[in-house]
């Protein structure tokens, strides 16, 4: 277990930001458990799923009580990004959400992890966690952007879709020092747009960040589907205050 | 090969059932007899089917965990489950079936998976129930076949128990957490017993092969006739009652320990015989669980055809791609 920092020292808006993406993420990808095109993939999104909620958990822990903090905030305190809490759609758009998000951490757990600050000893372990989810999403980007013309035309289809929501990630996160977001930005698009072109996949153009209200979860601005997975999540803890579970 | 130099069928016959007398496994190039070929086909593969559809009840409430530490319990053990059904059509195929054609088989009704999963779970508690009994028989059911006489499936079981004894713990540790906490849980967890456990008891461990486990005299001497064929196969090593026995014995402390009833009024200690007494299981409700044809059999088969069918596109992309680029299609398809 990563030794957490003293609570004084901790950014907490930044360990919020970074654990709501893990935790939204994660419930997400559990959403999938007994409909996944094969058992190999029920296999690996729980998987991935579980390595999420491990950092969720960790992280929300730097910023108070992890169950407190996961079921008893309401949309508006969350502070994840938009493009985590889409609802799974087909397997393209849950793999094109998963490539999105996973290029971007593990580039920012890559930075993070070799840096001096509170995040270190998460980043550390989690990035090699990133590394495999990000592998797993490539692979079948590639599979499906170059599979049939029916999984080429769902996978550019779902790329296309989510790619106004990934603007949002290089808005610098209030607590996190020392990190080039533009840096990032042209690592993250470089890297995504080598796989997207090996998958014979057309990169999306058109309006990513502040272009329009896509890009405010940070903000606690949230999409409409997120409300509804809340609500789904936190029942059966609200059902019950203040019971042990 | 030359026909008349192949081994008859009396010498093939006799060296393996020296192998089962000696104790040694049966390997895949193995000969085998085509009775003993079956139903170690029938037998793991309704294994693995049961691990595939026992995801569904307890996968439903993954997004409902009321902790984020049970939610991550959870979500191993669904992750498990569906592994154990890897290893298992992995053995099974080793006996020259196909896994696309065993879950075909599943989808279609030709064969099936444990009716216990045919049960609904309708609160959070049932996932504990499910994990500390109706896993708990799966252990006792299959920690004899760790040493079963074949191979493949031998050596898939004795990881399969591994976690399967870990979960038992889990799904205890969760109850007990319950019966613990408020008036509210211990009724929710009560309940769940009360709903789970004749599932269990009933449906874990095969139909009755004693008169003494339920069973008419005639349905008693066919199970006992198909336990007596397992059993000289080394396929079993004890007959369904005598497990059924073994589980009703480890669960009546752990239910007291947690302060819950066992929903069987005949449950007592039986000094005599050194065994807890309890109510035979009625066939006639055995049966009817089992049937195809009820609400949730129906459901859950059909929840299982509706993934397998949506992701028909997402298994054709992975052979294309991997015909076009030599990618192994194992890695995905």
């Amino acid at each position: 277990m990563t030794t957490t920092p003293p609570a004084d020292t901790v950014p907490t808006a930044a360990a919020l930001a970074l654990g709501d993406d893990a935790l939204v993420l994660s419930h997400r990808l559990g959403e999938w458990a007994g409909h996944a095109p094969v058992l190999e993939e029920e296999v690996a999104l729980a998987n991935i799923a579980l390595d999420l909620l491990g950092q969720a958990r960790v992280l929300l822990s730097m910023a108070g009580d992890e169950d407190e903090l996961a079921f008893l905030r309401e949309e508006r305190a969350f502070r994840n990004l938009q493009l985590v809490e889409q609802p799974g759609g087909d397997f393209a758009h849950t793999i094109a959400r998963q490539l999105y998000f996973s290029v971007y951490q593990h580039l920012l757990y890559d930075r993070l992890a070799s840096g001096d600050g509170p995040f270190a000893p998460l980043a550390g372990k989690a990035v090699k966690e990133a590394a495999y989810h990000r592998d797993h999403a490539e692979q079948w980007t590639l599979r499906l952007g170059d599979g049939t013309d029916e999984s080429h035309t769902r996978m550019q289809r779902a790329v296309d879709a989510l790619w106004r929501f990934t603007g949002e990630m290089f808005q610098p996160v209030e607590g996190i020092d020392g990190i080039d977001w533009p840096g990032l930005e042209s690592a993250w698009r470089e890297a995504v747009e080598y796989v997207l072109g090996r998958a014979t996949l057309t990169v999306p153009d058109g309006p990513r960040s502040g272009a329009w209200r896509a890009g405010a979860g940070r903000q606690g601005l949230h999409t409409e589907p997120f409300g509804r997975m809340l609500a789904e999540m936190q029942h059966l803890h609200r059902s019950h205050p203040g019971a042990t579970w | 090969m030359d026909a008349a130099a192949a081994p008859d069928e009396d010498e093939l016959l006799a060296h393996f059932d020296a192998l089962i007398a000696g104790g040694e496994t049966i390997e895949p190039r193995d000969w085998m007899p085509d009775g003993y070929r079956r139903m170690l086909v029938r037998q793991i593969a309704q294994h693995a089917h049961s691990e595939i559809i026992g995801m569904q009840p307890e996968g439903a409430w993954l997004t409902r965990a009321p902790s984020l530490h049970r939610k991550s319990v959870l979500l191993a053990k669904v992750q498990d489950e569906a592994g154990h059904g890897l290893y298992l059509y992995s053995a099974a195929e080793t006996l020259g079936v196909d896994r696309a054609d065993l879950l075909d088989a599943l989808h279609h009704g030709r064969q099936r998976a444990s009716a216990t999963f045919n049960h609904p779970a309708l609160t959070w508690a049932d996932t504990g129930a499910i994990a500390w009994l109706t896993d708990g028989a799966a252990v006792i059911n299959q920690a004899p076949l760790c040493r079963t006489s074949y191979g493949p499936y031998a050596r898939a079981m004795r990881r399969v128990c591994q976690e399967e004894a870990f979960h038992v713990r889990q799904g205890y540790d969760l109850m007990r957490a319950l019966c613990e906490g408020t008036r509210e849980q211990k009724e929710m967890a009560q309940d769940a017993v009360n709903r789970w456990w004749l599932p269990a008891v009933a449906l874990m461990f095969g139909p009755p092969d004693t008169e003494a486990g339920g069973a008419d005299a005639r349905t008693a001497a066919l199970g006992a006739a198909v336990s007596r064929r397992a059993m000289a196969w080394g396929i079993k090593r004890h007959t369904n009652d005598e497990l059924r026995q073994r589980f009703v014995d480890t669960c009546v402390p752990q239910a007291e320990r947690l302060g819950l009833t066992l929903p069987d009024p005949a449950i007592r200690w039986n000094e005599e015989r050194g065994h807890y007494d309890f109510t035979p299981v009625d066939w006639d409700t055995y049966r009817t669980a089992l049937g195809d044809d009820t609400h949730w059999a129906r459901g859950r088969i059909a929840h299982r055809l509706a993934a397998h069918e949506d992701g028909a596109w997402v298994r054709e992309a992975a052979v294309a791609y991997a015909a076009r680029t030599d990618e192994p299609a194992g890695a995905a398809a």
